[in-house]
C-alpha cells in the first residue's frame, strides 16, 4: 500500500518496520514529528529525553544491550549530542545505532544554519541522504543493516524540505529483529585510553572496509542522460536538479556520502563532459569531488548561505545545451509595494507577555534570553532582549554578563529569561554555577507547563511522558531551592498578574544575591486553556478611552487601532487582562467570565 | 473483479494522465486559517486519483501568527516539491496581503484565487506601517500583465453565512478544484474522512459554495 507521507513520517516508518526498539529524542525543528509519529508504534519504547545528549545516550546505552535504537535531532542538537556520537565511534555497536540529524538550510526555523554533513568525517561514522519520503524510509531501515554490518552508528542527514514534503512510501511489514544477547566486553565498550588507543585503529579499519563497499552500494547510483555535462549530488539537491536538467544531463546521485565512493565518482567524471557539484550551504562533496583532481563547478556559482530551488540552479548554471535558460525572475511588483512584513509574534494571551512588559519599565538592564517563543521578547514592542545564543545559554552567558559588568564597573542588572523545557534541557547547570560563583544574575523560568514553540510536546515538568503515560513531575522551586538558591530569593508570580509580576522584578533588580522568579502560567494555546478561556475576552469602552495608546505597548495582536479608535478582537482575545492593567483611565473591562 | 474494459479505460485514463505536465498549486495564508487542512485534503485527493504527489510546508513559527505557505505539485512523476518563481498554476490566497506577497510565482496564464479578507500584521496592528488599500487593483494588473485570472471570493463571508466562518479553508478548496478543472471526483469523501461528522454537512457545503466560481 502507498501513502502520502511526510520525510519524518517515513523516517519513523522505517525505524518501525526494521525492527527498532528504543527511540529517544529532544523536540526540535524539523525533526520534532520523527518522535511523535514513532510513538504511535507501541512495538517501540520512545521517550522525550531532557535534551539531546540524553537522547543519544540513552539509544547508545540500548543499542549496545542489543537493541535497534534511533535517536532523533534537529542540527544543533548534534553539537549537544556531540560528545557520546564521537565516542560511540570507538565503541560500536550490538544492535544497530541510527542517529538522524534533521538540518536547516534558510533558518527556516533556527539559530544558525549549520551542515551537519561534516560530523560523519569527523566524528569518523558512516553517513546516508535520503531525498524523499521513500528514501527515508528505505534508508533508515539500510542505515540500521549498515550499523549492525560494520559496527558503528550510522548518521541519517535530512534537511527541511525532506523532513516537511510529503510523497508516496510503500509501506511493509515490521521486521522482527529482537534484542541481540549482550556480553559484557569492556575493551569495546569502556573507553579508557588504552582500550580506545586500540579502538581507534579498528575504527579506521572498519571505515576502509565501508568506503571500498560504498562503490558498490545500491545508495549511490548513476542515471545516465546526455552526457556533456554529469552532475553529482545528493539529498533533496538531487530533486532540484532534475526538475531543472531533466534527461539533459547525467546524474551521479549519492545517498551514502561518508565514506564517498571515490573510484565511482572517478569513473562518472571520465564518462562526462564536464563535471557539475549540486549541494546546499558547504560544498562538502565539492571538497571531496576536488580532492580527487577532479574539476567541477559547484560553489563558484551556487551561493554558501540558505537553502537552494529550481530558479537559482538554473540561474547558476544556464542550460547544458550551451543557451542561457530564463530564470524567470521578474522584478517583484511586491518589492516595490513595500509590503508589511509578518514576522512571528507572540499570541493574544500569552503568558510571556507579562514578564517582559514588567522587564520593559526597568532601566539599566540586560536581558539574555533562550531558545524558545519568548525569544519574542526581542520583537518590538516590548523588545527587552539582549542575547540569543543557544540552549540554556540564557543563564551562563548571563553570567559572563555580570561578572564582565562588574569588573568593568557597569551598574546593569542582568535578567537571565529561560523556559520551562529549556531550563531542562540545559539552564540546571548554569543556574548552579550563578550559586556556585556567586552571580549577581536574576534566573526567570518562564514555566508556561509544556515544551511550546515546536508544537506542545511534554516534558519533565509536564508529569506526562511522549507515550502519554503519567509521571513525576520535577518540581521547581525545591530544586531551585536545592541548588542553593535561598528561600527569599525566589519568587513564584502569576505573569497574567502585572502588580505581583512588577513587584517581583524589582525586588529582582535590588537583590545583591542570585535570585529566581517562576513565572507559572501555561500556554495560551494548550487545548484545556483554549476550552477553559473559550468565552472570556477583554473591551474598550471607548466613552472612556483617551486614546492614549499605552495598552498598545504591550504588543498584544488582539489590539488594534481602527478608525482612530483602539479596538480588541474579541476572538483572538482570551482575557489574560494584561491591557486593562495598564489602563489608567479604565477604559477596558474584562468579559466572559 | 475487474473487467476487461473497466481495465481498458483505466490504462486509457492512466495514459492521458502520463501526457499531462506536472502542475504547480501554492496555497498562502496566515497561521490558524486552515491552509494546511485545506492542502492535506488536495493531496490526499491527488494520490487517491493515480498522480505523484509531493506537498510542502512551512509552519515553523506559523501558530504565532506568521505567513503559512504549502506548495503542492502533482503530475506523472514529480521531483522537486517546491514550487520556483513563476511557476505555480494556480496560487489561492487566504489573505489578500499574502496574495499581494506571492504572487509573482504565479505562472503565465495562471489562475490566482483570492479570499478577500485582511488579516493585519504586527507592524500595521502598531501603526508602523500601513496596510496597503488598493491591493486588489494591485492584484488585477498584475494577473493581467500575465495574461492569467483574477478570482476574488468572500470566503470568510460565505462561510460565515453557512454557519461558520471558519469553513472558508473549504470554500477556497472548492474554488481551487474547478480552477484545476478537477470537479470530477468524490472530494466530499476525503473531505469528510478528515473532519468529524457533525462538521460534514457544513464543509460539503462550504465545498459546494467554492465550486461554483
Amino acid at each position: 500500500m502507498k501513502k502520502l507521507l511526510t520525510g519524518n513520517e517515513a523516517i519513523a516508518r522505517g525505524a518501525y518496520e526494521a525492527g527498532c526498539t528504543v527511540a529517544a529524542a529532544y523536540p526540535g525543528t524539523p525533526s520534532t514529528e520523527i518522535l511523535e509519529n514513532i510513538a504511535g508504534y507501541k512495538e517501540i519504547y520512545s521517550e522525550w529525553s531532557p535534551n539531546e545528549k540524553v537522547a543519544v545516550e540513552v539509544a547508545s546505552g540500548a543499542a549496545i544491550a542489543g537493541a535497534r535504537a534511533l535517536a532523533a535531532m534537529k542540527h544543533v542538537g548534534m553539537n549537544v549530542a556531540a560528545d557520546p556520537l564521537f565516542t560511540m565511534a570507538y565503541e560500536g555497536v550490538n544492535g544497530g545505532l541510527v542517529l538522524v540529524t534533521a538540518d536547516d538550510p534558510g533558518l527556516h526555523s533556527s539559530q544558525n544554519e549549520q551542515d551537519n554533513r561534516h560530523y560523519a568525517p569527523h566524528a569518523k561514522v558512516a553517513m546516508v541522504e535520503p531525498s524523499d519520503s521513500q528514501e527515508c524510509k528505505d534508508f533508515v531501515k539500510m542505515a540500521f543493516v549498515l550499523s549492525e554490518q560494520y559496527d558503528m552508528p550510522v548518521i541519517l542527514r535530512v534537511t527541511t524540505r525532506v523532513c516537511h514534503s510529503k510523497s508516496l512510501v510503500e509501506l511493509e511489514a515490521r521486521e522482527e529483529v529482537g534484542i541481540k544477547a549482550y556480553q559484557k566486553n569492556v575493551q569495546k565498550y569502556a573507553m579508557t585510553p588504552a582500550h580506545a588507543k586500540v579502538r581507534h585503529v579498528i575504527v579506521e579499519e572498519k571505515l576502509c572496509e565501508l568506503q571500498k563497499a560504498a562503490e558498490h552500494s545500491p545508495l549511490n547510483r548513476i542515471e545516465w542522460g546526455g552526457r556533456k555535462v554529469g552532475i553529482i549530488t545528493s539529498g533533496i539537491s538531487y530533486q532540484y536538479a532534475r526538475e531543472v536538467f531533466g534527461d539533459e544531463v547525467s546524474y551521479l546521485k549519492l545517498g551514502l556520502t561518508y565514506p564517498l565512493p571515490e573510484q565511482k565518482i572517478r569513473d562518472f567524471a571520465a564518462q562526462v563532459g564536464e563535471v557539475w557539484v549540486i549541494e546546499e550551504n558547504d560544498p562538502y562533496l565539492e571538497t571531496a569531488v576536488k580532492a580527487l583532481g577532479i574539476k567541477c563547478k559547484g560553489k563558484d556559482v551556487l551561493p554558501l548561505c540558505g537553502e537552494l530551488n529550481s530558479g537559482i540552479i538554473r540561474e547558476a548554471f544556464g542550460s547544458p545545451k550551451g543557451k542561457k535558460v530564463a530564470a524567470g525572475l521578474v522584478a517583484a511588483p511586491g518589492q516595490e509595494l513595500s509590503l508589511p512584513g509578518r514576522p512571528p509574534v507572540m499570541c493574544a494571551g500569552c503568558p510571556h507577555r507579562g514578564l517582559f512588559f514588567a522587564l520593559s519599565k526597568l532601566k539599566d538592564v540586560v536581558v539574555s534570553s533562550d531558545i524558545g517563543c519568548y525569544t519574542l521578547g526581542l520583537t518590538p514592542p516590548l523588545a527587552v532582549t539582549d542575547t540569543v545564543i543557544c540552549m540554556g545559554a540564557s543563564i551562563s552567558a548571563g553570567i559572563g554578563f555580570e561578572k564582565a559588568f562588574q569588573k568593568g564597573g557597569v551598574p546593569k542588572k542582568v535578567f537571565s529569561c529561560i523556559g520551562d523545557s529549556t531550563f531542562f534541557h540545559s539552564g540546571i547547570t548554569g543556574l548552579i554555577d550563578a550559586v556556585y560563583n556567586k552571580s549577581k544574575i536574576c534566573v526567570v523560568i518562564l514555566d508556561n507547563r509544556i515544551t511550546a514553540m515546536t508544537g506542545h510536546q511534554d516534558n519533565p515538568g509536564t508529569g506526562r511522558t511522549l507515550q502519554g503515560e503519567e509521571t513525576a513531575a520535577v518540581d521547581l522551586v525545591p530544586l531551585v531551592r536545592a541548588v542553593g538558591i535561598k528561600g527569599e530569593n525566589i519568587r513564584v508570580v502569576d505573569p497574567y498578574n502585572l502588580a505581583e509580576t512588577e513587584e517581583a522584578v524589582r525586588e529582582a533588580a535590588a537583590a545583591t544575591e542570585p535570585f529566581v522568579i517562576i513565572t507559572r502560567q501555561p500556554c495560551a494555546l494548550l487545548k484545556d486553556v483554549q476550552r477553559a478561556r473559550a468565552g472570556m475576552y477583554c473591551a474598550i469602552d471607548q466613552e472612556k478611552c483617551r486614546k492614549c495608546k499605552a495598552c498598545m505597548k504591550i504588543g498584544c495582536p488582539a489590539l488594534s487601532v481602527k478608525g482612530g479608535q483602539v479596538v480588541i478582537d474579541a476572538n483572538s482575545c482570551n482575557g489574560c487582562g494584561l491591557c486593562l492593567q495598564v489602563c489608567k483611565f479604565e477604559a477596558i473591562t474584562k468579559a466572559g467570565e | 473483479m475487474e473487467t476487461a474494459m473497466m481495465q481498458q479505460d483505466k490504462a486509457n485514463k492512466d495514459e492521458i494522465k502520463k501526457e499531462t505536465a506536472s502542475k504547480a498549486l501554492l496555497l498562502v495564508g496566515v497561521g490558524g486559517q486552515g491552509t494546511i487542512l485545506a492542502s492535506k485534503i488536495l493531496s490526499e485527493g491527488l494520490v487517491q486519483q493515480g498522480y505523484d504527489v509531493k506537498m510542502s510546508e512551512i509552519h515553523g513559527m506559523s501558530q504565532r501568527g506568521g505567513s503559512v505557505t504549502t506548495q503542492i505539485k502533482f503530475g506523472p512523476k514529480v521531483y522537486s516539491p517546491l514550487i520556483g518563481p513563476q511557476e505555480a498554476d494556480v496560487i489561492v490566497a487566504f489573505e489578500k496581503l499574502e496574495a499581494a506577497r506571492y504572487m509573482t510565482q504565479l505562472k503565465k496564464m495562471g489562475t490566482l484565487i483570492v479570499n478577500d479578507y485582511e488579516i493585519y500584521p504586527l507592524p500595521v496592528l502598531l501603526g508602523q506601517q500601513a496596510y496597503p488599500e488598493n491591493l486588489l487593483a494591485v492584484l488585477a494588473d498584475y494577473v493581467e500583465k500575465q495574461a492569467g485570472q483574477l478570482k476574488v471570493l468572500q470566503a470568510h463571508t460565505l462561510a460565515a453565512e453557512l454557519g461558520n466562518a471558519r469553513a472558508q479553508n473549504m470554500v477556497l478548496l472548492g474554488a481551487v478544484v474547478k480552477a484545476l478543472g478537477l470537479e470530477d471526483f468524490a472530494w466530499e469523501e476525503v473531505i469528510k474522512s478528515f473532519l468529524p461528522p457533525k462538521l460534514h454537512d457544513l464543509n460539503s457545503k462550504a465545498f459546494q459554495c467554492g465550486l461554483s466560481f
